[in-house]
């Protein structure tokens, strides 16, 4: 039973993770309608400023502030200005063919210009466990599930009682009629941009510790990202959360009652049955067919 | 007006498609709220009212692009409330859409062929049918009627505005439809050639002896195409009546200068 | 282009490839043979993405379908005429059951669905070890023969996988002028149009996909054939990525577009990989990187591929 409490747990500090990946993806499609494929790269690439900023001599906390900062220049605003506006009126598929070729592309100057290796990343907790009732809680899954959620909280209260955050749910909801009661929809769009890549980089320290930096490193959290937003629910940002910790807790359980090398797997299994059972994903709303 | 009421023409008994008390919300919006009218064979029957006043909306509840909140449609004695496009044009029911909805890359005889191949036998058929489906004359016909032979072989989205219009009404009548609903068939054409259209639907209605409703802002094209006129405004059905009796009627008037 | 000229230039271009085999270097010959292989799964992407409009993000997964079933059945002693069929048909049914939960509400889910399909299908190839010979593989996968001629030297296998691939472009083209075709390219141009004229659009995306996952199986084959030893690594879902890439950056939707994005995307790195000049050799590390952005820019600039050319130039000078 403590065996079964303790998989939880630590599921759900994982999954806490994915569903930061898979929050800054929802968000995205709800603004934009963008379906970004490199979303798994986004977080990569910080992760690797980072460690470069700590190898130049900067501290944790430094690296991390410097790299915020440039995520938001070329994962917020580069990628809008360079990929996203060019590309978004010519309908959802080139611009994720253009978001794949942007995957291949950063995955590969990392590799060919820095490393193909894996590299250790300094861990933000401190190691070690305590127990509580019997059952053993790493700091590290606790620390991540507090950052997380103070993280969530944190949007959350932005989208919802900020008039900014107002203003960018409304775009999200419907863009024609935000624009008509006078919302810079534009400018709406940019900051979920800016909200997304800072995401990306909370999620890269949070991961990095255990995944380590390696220039594929994003291929298997976008692909749980994806899962992630379409069994809560594409339309829903609490959908994101839910479907990210039953993904990270799944996962724990098939890896140690079945068998760990079909971990990677779970996330399509869970999608699949979701959307046999339930199309718009557990808490998504149904859309009416657009003509 | 309601379903109980009298109803139009000589069809009164022996209606074709029936709306019944048809609504549709959002929320507090009643885009739709409560709207019966009936269209006998080989009817025309026209639709209008001022913009927002739930025409499209009524089209798409009726046509299954919507679910409406209430009501019910019935179409030859069957109940379609809610039925899929898929369904719907299996039953001889047929539309043209307000914004232009053609096959872009195929050219404009392959858009005529694909409109009406589904309905020539089964699906693995198809696979091994001659490549036009039979339907090589028939799509042939329609681009003579509809005056596009000069530009038949060339993809359809390359075409100008009116053109592409021309095709969708000209797709829409492919399948040999027994109701077709047209929602804004002149709008963004040529006021040169709405004359044209008039008489090309005239005589699809007398050659395929299909019932069309048609909705409309132009209305000229809609008193001279339509015997039987309904004005809707917010939603609910205003007047209907003869086409002269409807325009002269104070409160259609005040509904369109009020706006 | 009319019909003779199109004819006529086929025909040269196969002449051409055939004998220009002859002269070349034996892995030159694998190389080209590799291409064809890879042409038969993106020919068969072409008809799911390119004319149906349907991402997928599976292909390799059902090209190793293909290659696993042909290693284990070739090596049981199968005639490789019957087990073409069986590919064909496994990888049609798999992607008939797969496809159909994903495409029964949203028609952009087929593409996580076909992704993370190839994700497990590559963890399965990995860790099935009695099935698979797991990261070790399969090999001693025998060459065919065919009405007694030997296909085993890589000039024979190199006519006989041409042939086989000028068959199966000769049924997509039949299957692409019957009213499927046109049924398919409307479901791609207009889904919700072509519902309200009876065209079934989840019948036909279900077929679009299954087919086109039918010819990645039969490519497979072909691959487990000509490699010899098959292991799960180019089955990864990045091999998909590859394929998918091919055909738009060919062009998507132009019947040769994938044999000319395959010979980009498999050809061009194998090129850079011989050479010793030194800007080439830069290009052998950083040769996604820059496809990658090449891909970016074409999306931007020419979103139809490399064979949409033509119709861009003339749209830009045209009436319209």
């Amino acid at each position: 039973m403590n065996e079964l409490i303790q998989l939880i747990v630590s599921g759900t500090a994982t999954g806490a993770i994915y569903a930061l990946a898979a929050l800054g993806f929802t968000l995205l499609w709800q603004a934009s309608g963008t379906i970004n494929f490199a979303q798994g790269d986004f977080v990569m690439l910080p992760a690797f400023t980072m460690l470069f900023c700590m190898i130049a001599g900067a501290p944790l906390w430094l690296a991390f502030l410097a790299t915020c900062v440039a995520a938001m220049l070329v994962l917020g605003v580069g990628f809008k200005k360079v990929i996203v506006d060019p590309l978004i009126r010519h309908g959802v598929i080139p611009l994720v063919i253009a978001t794949l070729g942007v995957s291949m592309a950063l995955k590969t100057i990392v590799r060919a210009g820095y490393s193909a290796e894996a590299h250790q990343f300094p861990a933000i907790f401190p190691a070690g466990q305590f127990t509580i009732a019997g059952v053993n809680v790493s700091w590290a899954d606790l620390g991540t599930l507090v950052l997380a959620a103070v993280i969530v909280i944190a949007l959350q209260t932005f989208v919802t009682r900020t008039l900014t955050g107002r203003a960018m749910q409304a775009v999200a909801q419907n863009t024609d009629a935000a624009r008509v009661l006078g919302i810079d929809a534009k400018r709406m769009v940019l900051y979920t941009f800016l909200i997304n890549a800072i995401l990306a980089v909370v999620t890269a320290l949070l991961i990095t510790p255990t995944y380590l930096a390696k220039f594929d490193m994003g291929d298997s959290i976008g692909l749980k990202a994806f899962f992630a937003a379409i069994i809560g629910g594409f339309n829903q940002t609490r959908g994101a959360l839910l479907g990210g910790v039953l993904i990270g807790v799944l996962e724990n359980l098939v890896g140690f009652y079945w068998s760990p090398a079909y971990k990677e797997g779970v996330a399509l299994m869970l999608f699949l049955v979701v959307i046999l059972w339930r199309p718009e994903g557990l808490l998504g709303k149904v859309e009416e067919r657009k003509v | 007006m309601s379903a109980a009421g009298p109803s139009h023409g000589d069809n009164a008994g022996k209606a074709f498609l029936e709306v019944r008390e048809v609504r549709k919300h959002y929320g507090a919006i009643k885009a739709v709220d409560g709207v019966s009218f009936k269209v006998g064979p080989g009817e025309i029957v026209g639709v209008i009212g001022p913009n927002g006043s739930g025409k499209t909306t009524l089209f798409n509840s009726i046509l299954g692009q919507i679910r409406p909140t209430s009501g019910s449609v019935e179409f030859c004695g069957e109940d379609i409330t809610a039925m899929s496009p898929l369904e719907l044009s299996r039953r001889g029911v047929g539309r043209t859409f307000q914004t232009l909805q053609v096959f872009g890359q195929l050219p404009v005889r392959d858009n005529l062929i694909v409109a009406a191949q589904e309905f020539q036998g089964s699906l693995p058929g198809r696979l091994f049918a001659a490549p036009d489906a039979g339907l090589g004359e028939r799509a042939d016909r329609m681009i003579e009627l509809f005056r596009l032979k000069h530009v038949a072989q060339l993809p359809a989205g390359r075409l100008s505005y009116g053109q592409q219009k021309l095709i969708d009404i000209a797709m829409a009548f492919m399948p040999n439809p027994r109701l077709v609903l047209l929602d804004e068939p002149c709008a963004g054409v040529n006021p040169s050639l709405v004359d044209q259209l008039r008489e090309l639907l005239v005589e699809l209605n007398r050659s395929q002896g299909g019932s069309f409703v048609v909705i409309e802002h132009n209305m000229d094209f809609i008193m001279k195409l339509c015997p039987h006129v309904i004005c809707m405004v917010e939603g609910k059905v205003l007047s209907e009546g003869k086409p002269a009796d409807v325009q002269a009627n104070p409160a259609v008037l005040e509904a369109y200068l009020g706006n | 282009m009319n019909a003779r000229v199109h004819l006529l230039a086929l025909a040269a271009a196969l002449a051409a490839l055939a004998i220009v085999a002859l002269y070349l270097k034996r892995s030159e010959v694998y190389l080209l043979t590799l291409w064809a292989v890879y042409v038969m799964a993106t020919m068969g992407l072409n008809l799911t993405a390119g004319y149906a409009g349907q991402m997928s993000l599976g292909q390799a997964a059902f090209f190793g379908i293909g290659a696993y079933l042909a290693a284990i059945l070739l090596k049981l002693g199968w005639p490789f005429l019957a087990v073409l069929p069986v590919a064909a048909l496994v990888c049609f049914v798999v992607g008939l059951a797969l496809g159909f939960p994903a495409l029964r509400v949203q028609h952009h889910y087929l593409a996580f669905a076909t992704l993370g399909f190839n994700v497990l299908v590559y963890l399965a190839m990995r860790n099935e070890e009695q099935i698979t010979g797991g990261t070790f593989g399969i090999s001693g996968i025998p060459r065919p023969t065919f009405l007694g001629i030997d296909l085993g030297g890589h000039v024979a296998y190199w006519y006989w996988t041409l042939g086989s691939l000028v068959v199966l472009g000769g049924i997509l083209w039949w299957l692409l002028r019957s009213p499927w075709g046109r049924a398919f390219a409307a479901l791609r141009d207009n889904p919700i149009r072509a519902e309200s004229l009876g065209v079934n659009i989840t019948a036909y995306t279900l077929l679009a996909f299954a087919i086109g996952a039918a010819f990645a199986g039969v490519g497979g084959v072909y691959y487990a054939s000509l490699v010899e030893f098959i292991e799960p690594g180019p089955f990864h879902f990045s091999t998909s990525l590859m394929m998918l890439l091919a055909v738009i950056v060919g062009g998507s939707g132009k019947f040769y577009g994938p044999a000319l994005g395959t010979a980009i995307v498999i050809l061009l790195p194998e090129f850079l990989r011989g050479s010793s000049t030194p800007w080439l050799k830069f290009m052998q590390v950083w040769y996604l990187a820059v496809f990658g952005i090449a891909v970016v820019a074409l999306m931007i600039w020419l979103p139809g591929g490399l064979l949409s050319i033509r119709e861009r130039l003339d749209r830009k000078g045209g009436p319209q």
